[in-house]
């Protein structure tokens, strides 16, 4: 109790502390902002992107760069551990693997309302039952939870779910709170727009246009971290953010806003929801979805690494047939993730 | 007929006022002034003879006693006034503001179980979403012609009429698409429900709120006594009897006809004044009591069996989507929201059978009751299901056609609404009752306080026409 409230008090403290931080960086900004302008009126405009650069890199972790963040994973095998052993020790009807997934994504995970049962479908959903089946003996002992983007971290981190199975991208900002499986899929984010628009893709045409993300995507902090370093244009208004990629389509089609930028798969699955948008120009980056785990689950993680050794070879192919070809395209090359490597050894 | 004895009691008035105006004949030319000045003066000259002095109480009497009349009739038409708006336009607003919250909130729990049941909506819930619709639509057109302009009631009726038509729109789109077994259906489906929750239940509150406003000072313009009137009528009486004992006294004679009647109307005015405004207080009282209070708290009620549906689909549609935290603890969103929701339930059903004071009133609300039980254990039935992760059963306990909680819903609904029309009946009853006890007041008061004024100067009259 009094620890409990020492904690609260403290919090309560922190919440100030970083307040007065904010206003003491506010001011110093203001303060310190007409200097920097006199001073590349002086002739050193060139140098005024460099500090943003500089410290734009050593704010990632140590031994993690996003280009390799996919090999940040736990060398597969089939052991149990005591994770393992937690969920299997689950009894009745209580005895299932309880997994973060998408409803929303069209051909990821989704609820069909023309089905007669209302059991979630698509890519990520197979993986899920592949999961389920490997660990527990059974496809269906999952317990589906919908999350929305930005609860996948917490909802891993509280223990409310086994591991995240929701088009979720590897990078090393997510590497310091969750562990990741070894990739599953590769896509890159790309832009959606109104076939009519004249936004031609991750260009200088989205200057002064409003673009939709989901709260807490890597398409929003790609866009935020662009946007300051100069590579988006200054103009583009990045302030809408919803629950959920979707929530952009719907955005999108009221006309609240002019784009939305999403992975290049989920892009795909809203173009295929509507025929007057279209994904504008390529991939902007690559990106390499995985199944996210409690940190410190390495048990989980090496089985989870072991199933997909084994659902590349059989099944996943099966799966993107039936749920991705019609909107990829029946060529799954440039989907497949590549051979996995396992960085993490100790 | 007052006035000719005040006319042929003028002259000699007048004779003893002007000689001591002639008395200053040196004066070159007397300085103008005031007539307040000169009526003083001639006031003064007149109260030293008797017939002076007559005059005065009579016009005083008269004064005293039309004041008296014309305050009753003021004061009763105000209060008359305020109870009729509490019977047939604030009270029925405030309960049509309900309406308008509950048909917001019941189409749009009505949405979101069609969107449960998937594509296939049944025709029985398209049918209530409709007609929740347009209750709401034709509520408002009523709420916007008794809305004052300028007032916030209407800025909030404003506010629904834009929100209505663009909510309709996101609800028929979500349809489209589930429909077409597109997901993006339900993404419209929870804008539609952001905007219902987040703008159009709060405008609708806020409606309920200024209306409920309005209705408590009716009744507080409607119920307090009128004490000026009633002052001022104790005071005629007083001046009456004094007149009478003075009469008496100079004259020996026991009875003027004249005073007495002004006397005896002046006490049937008081009397229906005191005895009408307590009859009427006590049911407009009574009308508040027994109706308005239970009407209040049964509204209530029914909106949070609705909302308590509401958050019970919403946590189907999320699945776990929504998490609270309170006190270190993690809670699904609508799942905690549902149990607050109960709790402000049965707390306002145990009220309501409280306030009940007959057993049509209260036979509706025990019932209510029972199904409210119901309700809870098969919603905890379902929930275990959701929790672990059997969503198909869960779905079935809520919306199934056997045995779900949506039949509970239903019946506690349906319960409230007997008990909501029992008790418009009981206000609308004591209501009428009171308003009826003051509806001749005004005109009464005002007839007879100007009879008793014309016998008071006609008592008087007859006492200056013996000095001719």
């Amino acid at each position: 109790m009094f620890v409990r409230r020492m904690r609260a008090s403290l919090r309560g403290w922190g919440g100030v502390g970083a307040m007065a931080v904010g206003c003491a960086l506010a001011l110093a900004f203001v303060l310190l902002l007409p200097l920097t302008q006199s001073r590349g009126e002086g002739g050193q405009g060139e140098g005024l992107g460099g500090p943003g650069l500089a410290t734009g890199s050593p704010a990632k972790a140590d031994d993690c760069t996003d280009s390799r963040a996919q090999d940040e994973t736990w060398s597969p095998s089939g052991a149990d551990g005591s994770t393992i052993d937690a969920i299997k020790a689950r009894t009745g009807a209580k005895r299932k693997l309880i997994v973060g997934v998408d409803q929303n994504s069209y051909r990821w995970g989704y609820r069909n309302p023309n089905t007669s049962d209302a059991e979630l479908e698509g890519f990520d959903i197979d993986l899920v039952h592949r999961i389920a089946q490997d660990i527990l003996g059974d496809p269906d002992a999952v317990q589906f939870k919908a999350i929305p983007t930005s609860q996948r971290i917490p909802a891993i981190q509280d223990g409310r779910v086994d591991m995240v199975v929701r088009t979720m991208t590897i990078n090393c900002d997510r590497l310091k709170d969750v562990a990741f499986s070894a990739p599953y899929f590769k896509t890159g984010q790309q832009v959606l727009a109104p076939k009519s628009s004249s936004i031609t893709g991750y260009n200088g045409t989205l200057a002064h246009k409003k673009i939709c993300t989901a709260a807490g995507s890597t398409a929003y902090a790609k866009l935020d971290a662009d946007r300051k370093s100069g590579k988006l244009v200054a103009s583009a208004d990045i302030s809408t953010t919803v629950p959920n990629q979707l929530d952009c389509l719907v955005r999108l089609q009221l006309g609240e806003v002019d784009a939305v930028v999403t992975d290049g798969a989920l892009a795909a699955s809203q173009a295929a929801q509507d025929p007057t948008v279209e994904l504008k120009g390529a991939a902007f980056t690559t990106e390499y979805y995985g199944v996210a785990m409690k940190k410190g689950a390495t048990d989980l993680v090496r089985r989870v690494n072991q199933i997909l050794v084994e659902y590349r070879a059989d099944g996943w192919q099966a799966s993107y047939d039936k749920w991705l070809s019609a909107t990829l395209g029946a060529d799954s090359g440039a989907s497949k993730p590549p051979a996995p490597q396992y960085l993490r050894t100790s | 007929m007052t006035h000719p004895p005040t006319k042929s009691a003028a002259p000699p008035g007048a004779g003893t006022a002007l000689p001591a105006q002639r008395t200053r004949p040196g004066a070159p030319t007397p300085s103008r002034r005031t007539a307040f000045a000169e009526g003083v003066e001639q006031l003064r000259a007149a109260a030293t003879t008797e017939p002076g002095r007559l005059r005065v109480i009579g016009a005083v009497l008269a004064v005293l006693i039309v004041a008296f009349g014309a305050v009753t009739a003021w004061q009763m038409t105000d209060r008359a006034a305020a109870a009729d708006d509490v019977l047939h336009r604030s009270q029925p607003l405030s309960s049509s503001a309900a309406d308008i919250y509950r048909s917001l909130a019941d189409a749009n729990t009505t949405a979101s179980s069609g969107f449960l049941a998937g594509g296939q909506e049944t025709a029985a819930s398209r049918q209530r979403y409709e007609s929740d619709i347009s209750t709401a639509a034709a509520k408002l057109v009523t709420a916007a012609a008794n809305s004052e302009p300028g007032s916030p009631a209407e800025a909030a009726v404003a506010k629904l009429n834009k929100l209505l038509p663009e909510y309709k729109g996101l609800v028929e789109r979500a349809r489209v698409y589930n429909r077409q077994g597109y997901p993006v259906g339900g993404a419209y489906l929870r804008y539609a429900n952001e905007k219902m929750q987040q703008e159009m239940l709060p405008a609708a509150e806020d409606l309920y709120t200024k209306e409920n406003a309005r209705l408590t000072s009716d009744y507080s313009d409607a119920t307090p006594y009128p004490w000026a009137a009633i002052a001022l009528g104790l005071l005629a009486l007083v001046a009456l009897a004094w007149a009478q004992l003075r009469h008496y006294r100079r004259t020996n004679r026991l009875l003027n006809q004249g005073l007495v009647a002004a006397s005896a109307a002046t006490v049937v005015t008081l009397l229906w004044l005191v005895v009408g405004h307590t009859v009427a207080r006590a049911g407009l009282d009574d009308s508040y009591d027994h109706g308005v209070r239970s009407l209040t708290v049964l509204h209530d009620a029914r909106i949070a069996s609705l909302k308590a549906r509401g958050n019970e689909n919403l946590s189907l549609v999320a699945r776990g989507a929504e998490t609270v935290t309170v006190d270190g603890q993690t809670y699904d969103a609508y799942y905690y929201d549902f149990d607050k929701d109960m709790t402000a339930l049965g707390k306002g059903l145990t009220e309501a059978a409280a306030l009940a004071n007959d057993t049509a009133g209260s036979k509706p609300v025990a019932a209510a009751e029972g199904n409210m039980k119901v309700w809870k254990e098969r919603h905890a039935a379902a929930r275990t299901e959701d929790e672990n992760g059997d969503y198909q059963a869960a779905l079935d306990k809520v919306i199934g056609t056997k045995d779900a909680t949506g039949e509970c819903f239903d019946s506690v609904d349906a319960n409230l609404k007997t008990a909501l029309a029992h008790e418009e009946a009981e206000f609308q009853a004591q209501a009428t009752d009171g308003r009826d006890a003051m509806s001749g007041l005004p005109i009464g008061a005002a007839m007879l306080g100007v009879a008793a004024a014309a016998g008071a100067l006609s008592g008087i009259g007859r006492r200056l026409s013996e000095y001719r």
